[in-house]
């Protein structure tokens, strides 16, 4: 049995930075301080973390960190803020099991450990020259808005800016600051809709795949990000064949279980790639074979 | 690969292969000993071969040989007082290097301070007595996944580069075993400090005895020892081939086209209707290295620890996330298990994830056999795509 020259996995996204988290035990956290809480939407809330050794915090946009919460456990968390401020992090999470549930209950103050930055990052030089379109919604843009941070800093790069933006209800809207801002602009288009509103609503009502179909990009000159649930990710994908993209242009990022985020526990194993290392974005032509087997 | 990756062993000279007797074997465990070496290997232990720390070389297995076939471990009495007659028991040395319980790390909060220290890494000296060939590839496969990627486990470095590697060349082969189909085995090429072929029987116990590296070499000084005849050679190289020849199972050889082509396969189905997803055969398994974490916290919640512990994918709990497992089913986890080892292993680390060792043919409770599932996949005609969810 000889030893392999190279890894052929899946290759990692082009473009995608994967750092070694730090020169000493990939294993253990840096202790961070819970600088400020900000309640976003129900059971939404985002961190804005410190490190208490006071050197610089590295990440790339789609990249996640491991949070944990002291004696509770630990999360796989995207970051959310802008990723050009190496002074802290920021992260949205949402309250749904054990970790997450206890880390909502935090205040300021609060010290958390913190291990990353892990897995591929959203490919920005990707795009330069093209039509760009954000598919997202509820709490999917967190893991997008330091994209889009990127993208409005070097807006003259890129052709068309759109976001479509999909929420179960009116009430659900994450970054609603954000996207006001955004709409605000007129270098870009930000297309929100909710599935459900209430009568007098005078925002868009129906579905992603409807406002994709309304949005005016060049689907033969476009790049998608899309972060959606698996299941809404292949409408999202299917809309967007139906405006001539091809799937070589498309980027997601999906979710697994993760307990180490290095490659050693293998809970985040995606057919042949560990999601914590080629993932979890990933570009959708290479993983369309294996997303379409179920429960693999 | 294994003697360069831990930077300890330089690659020797080629040394002619020399002779110790079975009171030469019970110097060589004494001398590594009296160097400050524990010695770990084979004995009797709960009706099985285990690996335990020897004493001396009066612990070893002396006339003890394993009876094995699907779902069936058994040890008999052998014809002659041969301490290697045996092939592997259900423990690999997996546990040596990457044990099955270990703290990663301790913490400690005081009032605004709070701090995080890597635990206490324990890398005693040891040496490997009675490695297998089939074992060492293991070896050689866990290296890759701790020692080669993009990240290093400390632990696992620090255990790995305090071993001193004595391989057994194996002179029987058991019916679950199919290394030669693996080219893994039953002679040790690489990867060991010294080699041992025994040859025991016709009023003889001896071993052939070759280094594999230049400390094996000294070792190899120190000790009692003749230049090894034709007629040994040609004994130990007839020992080796016995052991080759009479293998029965063997893997179909592209295994991994073949699971690669037959993700859907209706065959998964069958397969999981026998599996009683018991876990026995990744925990068996040399290779496997999946762990799972738990956070630890005293009463007064300001010292934790976070400890890793072995897991498998054939728990609901190893893909759950919010929401539910991801594979629910008993099909998916057992596609999960054999693609992995067979198929995307190769993707992930450059060679299977299956050395031939034929423990999880053994020890599956209901006998399932890994090379006839793969024979049996290939057979099956693939299953229509289906749509997702
Ligand atoms: C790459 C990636 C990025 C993500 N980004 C985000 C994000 O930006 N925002 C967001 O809100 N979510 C994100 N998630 C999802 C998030 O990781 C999960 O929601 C979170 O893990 C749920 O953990 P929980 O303990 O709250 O939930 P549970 O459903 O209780 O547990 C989920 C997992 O944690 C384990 N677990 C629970 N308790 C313990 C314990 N005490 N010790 C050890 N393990 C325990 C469980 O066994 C289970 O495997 C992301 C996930 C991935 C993989
Ligand atoms: S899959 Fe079975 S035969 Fe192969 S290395 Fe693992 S336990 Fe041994
Ligand atoms: S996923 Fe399954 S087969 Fe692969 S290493 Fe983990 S336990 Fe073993
Ligand atoms: S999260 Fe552990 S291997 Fe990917």
């Amino acid at each position: 049995m000889s030893p392999p020259e190279t890894v052929s996995a899946v290759q990692a996204v082009p473009g995608a930075v994967t750092q070694p988290a730090s020169a000493l035990d990939p294993m253990v956290p840096r202790a961070f301080r819970v600088e400020h809480v900000r309640r976003e939407v129900k059971d939404v809330f985002s961190w804005q973390l410190r490190p208490l050794d006071g050197a610089a915090v590295q990440i790339a946009p789609g990249q996640f960190n491991m949070l944990y919460a002291p004696g509770v456990g630990e999360v796989a968390i995207s970051v959310s803020g802008d990723c050009s401020d190496d002074s802290a992090l920021v992260h949205t999470i949402r309250a749904v099991g054990t970790v997450t549930r206890a880390m909502a209950q935090l205040q300021a103050g609060a010290m958390v450990g913190v291990r990353g930055p892990f897995g591929s990052a959203w490919p920005i030089e990707a795009g330069y020259g093209k039509d760009v379109v954000f598919i997202t919604g509820t709490v999917g843009l967190a893991p997008l808005r330091p994209l889009i941070y990127e993208v409005l800093k070097r807006r003259e790069k890129y052709g068309k800016v759109i976001i479509t933006y999909g929420s179960r209800g009116v009430d659900d809207i994450l970054y609603e600051r954000d996207l006001h801002t955004w709409r605000g602009r007129f270098d870009m288009d930000v297309n929100v809709t909710v599935h459900t509103a209430p009568t007098g609503y005078r925002g868009l009502v129906g579905s992603v795949a409807e406002a994709v179909n309304r949005s005016t990009f060049e689907g033969g000159n476009a790049i998608a990000f899309v972060c959606r649930s698996e299941a809404l990710t292949l409408a999202a994908v299917r809309a967007l064949q139906q405006r001539g993209m091809t799937t070589d242009c498309m980027y997601t990022t999906l979710e697994r279980s993760m307990k180490c985020g290095i490659g050693f526990c293998g809970h985040c194993q995606f057919g042949p790639t560990f999601m914590c290392k080629e993932g979890p974005v990933y570009r959708f032509d290479t993983i369309e074979r294996l997303f379409a087997i179920r429960e693999l | 690969m294994l003697t360069q990756s831990n930077g300890v062993a330089a690659k020797v000279a080629q040394r002619p292969a020399e002779v110790i007797d079975r009171a030469g074997l019970g110097a060589l465990i004494s001398l590594l000993q009296s160097d400050g070496y524990r010695v770990i290997g084979p004995q009797v232990g709960d009706g099985a071969i285990v690996y335990e720390t020897l004493a001396s070389a009066d612990d070893l297995p002396a006339g003890w040989l394993d009876e094995q076939s699907p779902g069936h471990y058994r040890l008999v009495r052998g014809p002659d007082a041969a301490v290697f007659a045996h092939t592997v028991g259900p423990q690999g040395w997996k546990r040596v290097l990457f044990p099955p319980r270990q703290t990663l790390w301790e913490g400690e909060r005081d009032g605004s301070q709070f701090s995080i220290e890597p635990a206490e890494i324990e890398a005693p000296p040891t040496v490997l007595l009675g490695v297998r060939a089939c074992e060492l590839a293991a070896i050689a496969i866990q290296d890759r996944v701790f020692l080669e990627g993009a990240y290093v486990d400390a632990g696992y470095a620090a255990r790995r580069a305090a071993l001193f590697i004595i391989a057994v060349n194996c002179a029987r082969s058991t019916s679950t075993c199919f290394c030669v189909s693996m080219q893994t085995g039953p002679k040790a090429r690489t990867g060991y400090d010294l080699a041992l072929t025994e040859l025991c029987g016709g009023g003889r116990h001896d071993f052939v005895i070759e280094a594999g590296t230049e400390r094996g070499a000294e070792v190899i000084e120190r000790l009692e020892r003749r230049a090894a005849g034709p007629e040994d050679l040609a004994a130990a190289a007839a020992a080796v081939e016995r052991a080759a020849s009479t293998q029965t199972r063997a893997m179909p050889p592209d295994a991994e086209g073949i699971l690669k082509a037959n993700l859907e396969s209706t065959h998964w189905n069958e397969v999981a209707s026998r599996c009683l997803n018991c876990t026995n055969c990744t925990l068996v398994c040399p290779t496997c290295f999946c762990s799972t974490v738990e956070d630890v916290t005293d009463l007064g919640g300001d010292h934790f620890s976070r400890e890793r512990r072995w897991d498998s994918c054939f728990t609901l709990d190893h893909s759950y996330i919010h929401g539910g497992s991801v594979r629910r089913e008993g099909a998916s986890r057992y596609r999960q298990w054999l693609t992995h080892k067979l198929a995307h292993w190769h993707d992930q680390f450059g060679s299977s994830g299956c050395t031939g060792c034929g423990r999880c043919v053994a020890w599956c409770p209901v006998g399932i056999d890994i090379t006839a599932e793969v024979a049996a996949i290939a057979a099956a005609a693939p299953a229509a795509p289906k749509d997702k969810r």
